[in-house]
């Protein structure tokens, strides 16, 4: 044991030292732990996109496939959905798509790259239930037969997906990335030209 | 008694029990409502012991666990006797932690200096909420995971890292097995951990502090300020004793041993009426829709929380908008932990407090209750009106409270406890 006075401002630099070392060491050994709760890569392989076939899809039918585990609907609008689209506007929250819940190409009226065929994640924006799609008696308002409402809490969507307004779900339907792979095939989950 | 010292000698045990259980001074005025705690520590074993079984035979895995909670009911012996003990004991639970609080709110047990303990209680019941609806994934029926889906997706109305964050919770693009066996994991050993640890710290804290009581008036007065002949004429431990004169006080052991034993005979024939009888409680333990196993691809016609979450739900439901409804949620919660700064009254029981603040708690219970009925009802006008009013009432309460408890009309408080 050394007589030496204590060095108080040594020592307070020792514990903050050694209190900001170990600290940085906490947070380095929480990286595994936390990181081991995202996707794993088997779930990640598991997210890849899906082809789907639509040469045989009615005008006015939908027709469901999954990816990632939710519902993805395919519809093939008819010409009185296509023509009811502007009839809804004024009673939207987001009529031009505004919120950033679809790919660039798909930021328009009809919320699709081509008219006639809509595709979209068949969830509830509002707390992820599956609405259901009805193609008459809507009910929204006078003159527009089809959309999307869900049994859950009562929110209704029309027929591109677009959120009524005075409905707990705060946006439009979610539009995965997809393409044309050619007239028959569609490509859900990836963009064209992505790898 | 040498094999007693022996071990005292190494470990304070007497000096822990006289403590905490033999001399720890009870206020003799207990009514019912103190039944629920002890209430609740019967029932968190029950959950443990019986949960431990149900794991010997669980499978945790998308693909076996709803099969294997089958196997459970049908096969295993008395297997189904023990998943009722266990999904009726935490419909059971929160009864009891719901009647625990609202003592506490009655009887102003969170005011100074229990705040901390109102505190720990917060804290249980949070987890409690957390362990049970992780709980309920497990069964992996049609309501475990619909509702879960609606719960989870509530932290998507965080801005910015809300999807990711939900990713990261779920383990996968939307709930799967990767879910449901983080969920096990953390229900069967992390949260009742927690659990245990936090109801340790209650107790800790509750003697502490000492207990409340009906009258809400302190029975540990000063050193000195008591005649010897007015003061409780029990042994209560130094530690008490030492430092107040304490009156109108029991030993918790064997007076309120065999008070809550009384309680507990009842409380468990309530249970085994449950559990013999109505082990559904017609949909509201255990939900129609959950006897199907679950399918991503169909949503139930109607999602509802199991009743204990309701309240709740039905104040996340009557706002328009996501985010703030799951703010709103969260507030109602966050209130009642702040219920101690909130309350500035100089009496602590509702016995001596204004006909206002009685009626504020009256409304504050009916519109809770009312919104526990509204939650498990599907959402229509009427009902949304409904749910709205009731939620400007449930929060108006602590507002309320807040204005008129500092200049709140007071009856004269007793010196001492009251029949």
């Amino acid at each position: 044991m050394s007589n030496a006075p204590v060095d108080k401002g040594r020592r307070r630099f020792l514990t903050v030292a050694t209190a900001v070392v170990g600290g940085a060491g906490v947070v380095g050994a929480a990286v595994p732990f936390i990181a081991s709760w995202n996707p794993s890569a088997k779930a990640r392989i598991a997210g890849a996109p899906v082809e789907m076939k639509i040469d045989k899809i009615e005008p006015g039918q939908l027709v469901r496939s999954e990816w990632r585990g939710s519902p993805v609907w395919v519809i093939r609008r008819t010409q009185a959905m296509i023509d009811s689209l502007p009839l809804v506007e004024d009673n939207l929250r987001d009529p031009d798509s505004e919120q950033p819940q679809q790919p660039e190409y798909a930021k328009n009226k009809h919320r699709s790259i081509d008219p006639e065929w809509f595709v979209a994640v068949g969830i509830c924006t509002h707390l992820g239930c599956s609405p259901q799609f009805i193609q008459r008696d809507f009910g929204a308002m006078e003159g527009v037969d089809a959309g999307f409402f869900c049994p859950c809490h009562g929110s209704r969507f029309d027929i591109a997906g677009r959120v009524f307004q005075g409905v707990p779900a705060p946006t439009n339907l979610m539009i995965p990335p997809h393409y044309f792979v050619d007239d028959a095939t569609i490509l859900i989950g990836e963009e064209e030209g992505a790898a | 008694m040498s094999f007693m010292n022996w071990i005292d000698k190494r470990i304070p045990i007497s000096n822990s029990m006289k403590l905490h259980v033999t001399e720890y001074p009870a206020p003799k005025n207990f009514n019912f409502w103190y039944l629920m705690g002890s209430l609740a520590i019967v029932v968190l074993v029950n959950q443990i012991v019986t949960g431990i079984w149900l794991t010997m035979n669980y499978t945790p895995s998308a693909e076996g666990a709803f099969a294997s909670v089958e196997y459970i009911m049908r096969d295993v012996e008395f297997g189904w006797l023990l998943r009722y003990m266990h999904s009726t004991g935490a419909s059971a639970f929160f009864v009891v932690v719901y009647l625990h609080m609202f003592r506490g709110m009655m009887y102003g047990s969170y005011q100074k200096p229990r705040e901390l303990l109102w505190i720990f209680g917060m804290l249980i019941f949070l987890v409690l909420m957390a362990e049970a609806f992780m709980g309920y994934l497990l069964p992996w029926g049609q309501m475990s995971y619909w509702g879960a889906q609606v719960i989870i997706s509530l932290f998507s109305a965080i801005p910015i890292i809300g999807d990711d964050l939900t990713t990261w919770i779920r383990g996968d693009y939307v709930i799967s097995g990767a879910t449901l066996n983080r969920f096990f994991a953390l229900h069967v050993i992390a949260l009742p951990l927690v659990i245990v640890i936090l109801v340790f710290l209650h107790l800790i804290a509750l003697h502490e502090v000492g207990s409340n009581n009906p009258d809400g008036v302190d029975i540990k007065k000063p050193k000195g300020t008591v005649k010897p002949e007015d003061q409780a004429q029990f042994k209560f431990h130094p530690r008490y004793a030492d430092k107040y004169d304490i009156v109108d006080a029991i030993p918790f052991h064997p007076y309120y041993t065999v008070k809550d034993i009384v309680g507990l005979v009842g409380f468990l024939i309530l249970c085994s009426l449950v559990i013999f009888y109505a082990p559904t409680m017609g949909g509201f333990f255990l939900e129609p829709p959950n006897f199907t196993a679950a399918d991503p691809m169909k949503t139930p016609d109607h999602i509802a929380p199991v009743w204990y979450f309701t309240p709740f739900y039905a104040i996340l439901r009557a706002v328009p908008d996501k985010l703030l409804g799951v703010i709103a949620m969260g507030g109602a919660i966050v209130m009642l932990a702040l219920l101690p700064w909130l309350d500035r009254s100089k009496a602590r029981s509702i016995r001596y407090r204004s006909t206002l603040h009685k009626v504020n708690l009256t409304q504050f219970v009916i519109c809770f209750i009312i919104l526990g009925y509204l939650g498990v009802m599907p959402a229509t006008d009427l009902y949304t009106l409904i749910a709205r009013i009731c939620t400007a009432l449930y929060f108006g309460f602590f507002i309320f409270l807040f204005l008129y408890s500092k200049n709140e009309k007071i009856k004269p408080l007793p010196e001492r406890l009251t029949k």
